[in-house]
């Protein structure tokens, strides 16, 4: 106890001013400011996702069509990076300083804070070398997903492809969709892009100041998990799809096969085709640059996009439809004196013979086109009633066989098709006072009709069921639980009855039976050629058909552009791919088939876009019964590609 | 009998030593938490920070029982021997010494070290409370301060050459004791806080506002005190004193200290923005103890800490734990009990008979507090980083063992107050 005792009490307060000042310290930055949790958390929390494995798709028979590959995605958080030897790094994923500062540059641009791809798909090599390397570089990380991979390379028109998301997509999904995400654009990953896709997961990785990984925040209790894709079953069968690739490779043009009872597509084949897998990976940018400015056009999708003029599948209709009406019936008969004049003889569609006086099957088997001239005048003109309002009824029914319409198929951007609607003609001639000579060549499917090779096969299939059809689709059934999309398993029937098919099956089966290039030992098949004319090149080769005539299996429609008569390529194809369904063999010749698969490139440059419509006369030609060339003549009008 | 009980607890100041115990099992749960690895969860494993804290917390243990039983006038009498001692360890350590992050503060010894910087604290508080008690009686002089003051020097010096700033500045707290005994007044104190608060006006403002707001002020109380005979000079001696401090700062500033600790000062008076390197360890410092929040995330949940965003998060920086982990009740918590035993050690002081005792133990409450504030001070950022550790609780043998018997020779000296030191 001295003099300064009192002093105690200054020492004292400047202890509990001390305090004082550091809880008030503590009180501001525990209590008062929340940032410091959330920088906390932004320390630590590393938010990976989890991408899910987009569903795979398979054959009818189970085979793989597209799977999964694993690559992997150097990721940066533009924040989080320290300084660090850049150039090890572009030496492991190989690329240079330049490519590095514009790969930053851009992350930068997305957000400083927010994890963004700085390399894409790198191997499982890279990958391992890198993840040693890792925790050098700190605002790194690797996120691994898969892409596709098509272990046949078939059928890339029918899977499409997928790419990374644009803003649009985003926008459009109400930002489900996340920039680096993939999205389906074509063909089924388009179409079915909602149960391939498959459910993101996202997990809530801590990891300490190195950025190494150190486990799940809070056990995983906010992490989801990632929910693979939808398997699909496709219709397609791929031992067929890889027959009728290669029957139309270095040619142009579609094949499409149907099975009637169920609408299920065996074979969709587009050419010239492309290798899926171009549309994967690192060169996946430059492939698709090559593709869309390829002049041959590989990825427009041929059986569903390329529009034809129908030419002789359309007098299989024409039968069909008017016996239906009861303008005509089987042994309605007419004479053929090689053509078909009409407006007091001011008209004159000519034939490709001589028929002389047939009945519908002749006419079926003959492809005539002074009888279906006079079937289509019948249909116009003398069913008491106004001819536009006829043609009204007459258009009605031949759009119930799926002409002109959209047929639903399970892919996007089909095309409809052409068949003008009566006020397109009263438009035309300015009255309604016009009949069935102001537009005869609609009678055998020239003129502005227009129809895709998916339409002519699903018209076999029509045919093949004598009076009904399933939507055709290319995917039989979704997921582990198979389940079938209650549109494919509805029965369309077209508004004919079963009856009125028998003529004009009789009339097709005469024209394989008739053909021995064509026919197929112990099969009944029904069929039928045609040839369409090409003004600026060879003719393209048609064929469609069906088999057997009893129960039918297959419906099928072969298109091939440029390559002379229909017999040539697409009869023996169509043959080939029909007896190889149905028996698994192929009996034909060697010689045609060698000439079928010749290596020789049929392509011809497309011709310039839509010459002027305004040629009136062609000439006609005379060949064999199925290699008919039908010219016609009519005013004011021309037609650009037409099949008999 | 009697006897042996005041010895062995009876006069024994409890509350201290309870204190005391809570602060070092916080402090090495704390370290447990900021080194936790799952993989090697055994609670006493010689390998890591918190099996060896356990044996220094045993070892002061017995220490503690030690120095209980040795008589207290024992170290009054070895005082100079154990400064001496003290002195030639800083010598040692100059020599011999490994250099850790820039310092060579620490003597190997085995796989243990040892920070003779520690221990110097020990014996400069001894040998400073004998010299200042031996002229207890005569009214203080200037020349007892001086000579006092030298006790404390010569082991700063010895300090700095290592060169342990923090520890160094240590010593500084010790002017409180001089105050207490009646070397410093009370104008010396607050002239000392004045001139801490122009050393941080001057460095955030330019030095000629402040000279120019200094000269105001002075005439405003020069005017206000007229009457007096005196103003008008005090105001113009106080105003170019002042100045010149103002102007020599800045110099100070730029040639005396070192660039990493204008750096730390720059930092805490947000001059460098820089949460990525100059002010990456008091960022993640304040980050961890205010992402704590209320309640804390929970013992061994800290992020922060457990992943080692925090730097040295077990020695200068475990209140981070504390604060991340047991969140605002936690921190007051800590913050309370060494209120508790600064108070409570002031309060033992001031009922000592003997000056010696007295002195000693304003001496540990300077200490103590010393670290405390400027340790907690620092992970909260209000004080620049410097490198001292927190009494009790940070980990290391030599602080622990050092503030230990800092407080137990404290607490012998008061077990036996009644009996002549």
């Amino acid at each position: 106890m001295n003099s300064f005792f009192e002093r105690k009490y200054i020492i004292q307060g400047i202890f509990i001013a001390a305090a004082l000042l550091l809880a008030l310290r503590l009180f501001y930055l525990q209590i008062v400011d929340d940032s410091y949790l959330l920088s906390a958390n932004n320390n630590v929390l590393r938010k990976v996702v989890v991408y899910p494995a987009r569903g795979v798709i398979l054959d009818r028979t189970g085979k793989i069509l597209v799977q999964n590959e694993p690559v992997y995605d150097l990721m940066v958080t533009p924040r989080e990076v320290k300084p660090f030897d850049t150039l090890a790094l572009c030496e492991l994923i190989g690329i240079d300083k330049e490519g590095f500062d514009k790969r930053f540059q851009k992350a930068v641009g997305f957000s400083p804070y927010r994890a963004s791809i700085f390399e894409k798909q790198l191997s499982s090599q890279t990958y391992a070398r890198l993840q040693e390397m890792l925790y050098q570089f700190r605002g790194f990380y690797v996120q691994n997903r898969t892409v596709r991979s098509y272990p046949d390379s078939v059928a890339a028109q029918f899977l499409g492809y997928i790419n990374e998301v644009t803003e649009k997509d985003i926008e459009r999904s109400n930002n489900f969709y996340r920039p680096g995400d993939y999205i389906g654009v074509s063909g089924v990953e388009r179409a079915y892009e909602e149960l391939l896709r498959g459910q993101r997961g996202v997990q809530n990785l801590m990891v300490d100041a190195f950025n190494r990984p150190k486990g799940h925040f809070m056990d995983g209790k906010y992490d989801t998990l990632a929910v693979a894709g939808e398997g699909l079953v496709s219709s397609l069968d791929l031992e067929m799809q890889k027959l009728a690739e290669k029957f139309m490779k270095n040619k142009r043009g579609s094949v499409v096969a149907i099975e009637p009872s169920t609408g299920e597509i065996l074979a969709f084949v587009s050419t010239p085709s492309y290798d899926p897998n171009m549309m994967v990976g690192r060169e996946r940018g430059n492939n698709y640059m090559k593709l869309l400015n390829d002049p041959n056009k590989p990825m427009f999708i041929r059986p569903i996009q390329a529009q034809y003029p129908p030419g002789s599948v359309f007098k299989v209709v024409s039968a069909l439809v008017s016996q239906q009406a009861g303008m005509i019936e089987e042994h309605t008969r007419y004479n053929c004196p090689g053509g078909y004049s009409y407006g007091g003889g001011r008209g004159f569609m000519r034939c490709t013979h001589v028929h002389g006086t047939i009945d519908l099957p002749a006419a079926i088997q003959g492809s005539c086109n002074t009888y279906f001239g006079h079937v289509y005048a019948r249909m116009l003109d003398q069913r008491k009633m106004k001819a536009a309002q006829a043609y009204g009824l007459w258009r009605e029914a031949i759009m119930k066989f799926g002409i002109a319409q959209d047929l639903g198929v399970d892919l996007p951007n089909e095309k409809k098709g052409l068949l003008p609607t009566a006020n397109f003609y009263t438009k035309r001639y300015g009255n309604d006072k016009w009949g069935s000579g102001f537009n005869i060549s609609n009678s055998i499917g020239q003129g502005e009709v227009e129809i895709t090779t998916l339409q002519m096969a699903n018209i076999m299939a029509i045919v093949a069921n004598r009076g009904f059809y399933y939507r055709p689709h290319l995917i039989k059934s979704i997921g582990e639980k198979k389940i079938v999309k209650p549109e494919f398993i509805e029965k369309l029937p077209v508004g004919v009855e079963q009856r009125y098919f028998e003529p004009v099956i009789e009339g097709m089966s005469r024209v394989v039976k008739y053909n021995a290039n064509i026919r197929i030992p112990g099969i009944e098949m029904c069929g039928k050629t045609g040839t369409a004319q090409n003004p600026h090149g060879k003719h393209h080769s048609v064929f469609f058909a069906f088999a057997p005539r009893v129960n039918p299996k297959i419906a099928i429609a072969v298109f091939v552009e440029n390559v002379g008569y229909g017999a040539t390529y697409a009869a023996p194809i169509a043959s080939m791919m029909v007896e190889k369904y149905l028996k698994d063999t192929i009996s034909m010749s060697k010689a045609v088939q060698d000439r079928v698969l010749k290596e020789s490139n049929l392509i011809v440059p497309e011709p310039p876009k839509e010459p002027v419509k305004e040629t009136i006369t062609m000439v006609k030609k005379t060949k064999s019964a199925e290699d008919n060339v039908t010219y016609i003549s009519h005013s004011q009008r021309a037609i650009l590609e037409r099949w008999d | 009998m009697n006897q042996t009980k005041k010895i062995y607890g009876g006069s024994l100041d409890w509350v201290t030593v309870f204190i005391w115990f809570t602060l070092c099992i916080i402090g090495w749960f704390n370290i447990r938490a900021a080194v936790f690895d799952p993989a090697h969860a055994s609670l006493v494993s010689l390998s890591t920070n918190y099996g060896k804290q356990f044996i220094y917390i045993v070892t002061c243990l017995l220490v503690a029982g030690a120095i209980m039983i040795i008589d207290g006038k024992f170290y009054n009498y070895v005082s100079p021997i154990l400064y001496g001692i003290t002195l030639i360890l800083l010598v040692v350590v100059l020599i011999v010494g490994r250099n850790v992050g820039g310092n060579q503060a620490w003597i190997p010894i085995g796989t243990f070290r040892l920070q003779p910087s520690e221990f110097a604290k020990l014996g400069s508080c001894l040998l400073l409370a004998r010299y200042l008690s031996s002229h207890s009686n005569k009214t203080p002089n200037f020349k007892t301060l001086i000579l006092g003051a030298q006790i404390l020097l010569v082991p700063i010096v010895l300090i700095l050459l290592q060169p342990d700033t923090g520890s160094a500045l240590t010593f500084f707290a010790l002017a409180l004791v001089f105050y207490r005994e009646g070397y410093l007044s009370g104008q010396f104190l607050a002239f000392s806080l004045i001139c801490i608060i122009l050393f941080i006006l001057t460095l955030l403002f330019s030095q000629w506002y402040i000279i120019g707001v200094l000269a105001i002020l002075c005439a405003i109380g020069a005017y206000l005190f007229k009457r007096s005979r005196k103003a008008l000079p005090s105001a113009i001696i106080l105003f170019v004193a002042s100045s010149l401090f103002v102007l020599s700062v800045d110099f100070a500033y730029e040639h005396i200290l070192q660039s990493h600790q204008r750096n730390r000062i720059d930092v805490i008076l947000g001059k460098i923005d820089d949460p990525r390197g100059q002010g990456y360890n008091l960022n993640q410092s304040k980050i961890a103890i205010g992402s704590g929040q209320l309640f804390g995330k929970g013992y061994l949940q800290g992020t922060q800490t457990k992943y080692n965003f925090v730097p040295e998060q077990s020695t200068d920086f475990i209140f981070c734990t504390v604060g991340e982990e047991w969140g605002f009740v936690g921190s007051m918590f800590v913050v309370l009990l060494y209120l508790g035993l600064l108070l409570r050690i002031t309060q033992i002081a001031e009922r000592q008979r003997s000056a010696f005792a007295r002195i000693y133990g304003y001496g540990v409450a300077c200490i103590f507090f010393f670290h405390f504030f400027i340790n907690i001070g620092m992970t909260v950022g209000i004080v620049p980083v410097i490198g001292i550790p927190l009494p009790f609780l940070s980990y290391g043998g030599s602080s622990l063992l050092s503030f230990t018997m800092l407080l137990f020779i404290l607490l012998k000296f008061d077990a036996n107050r009644k009996g002549v030191v």
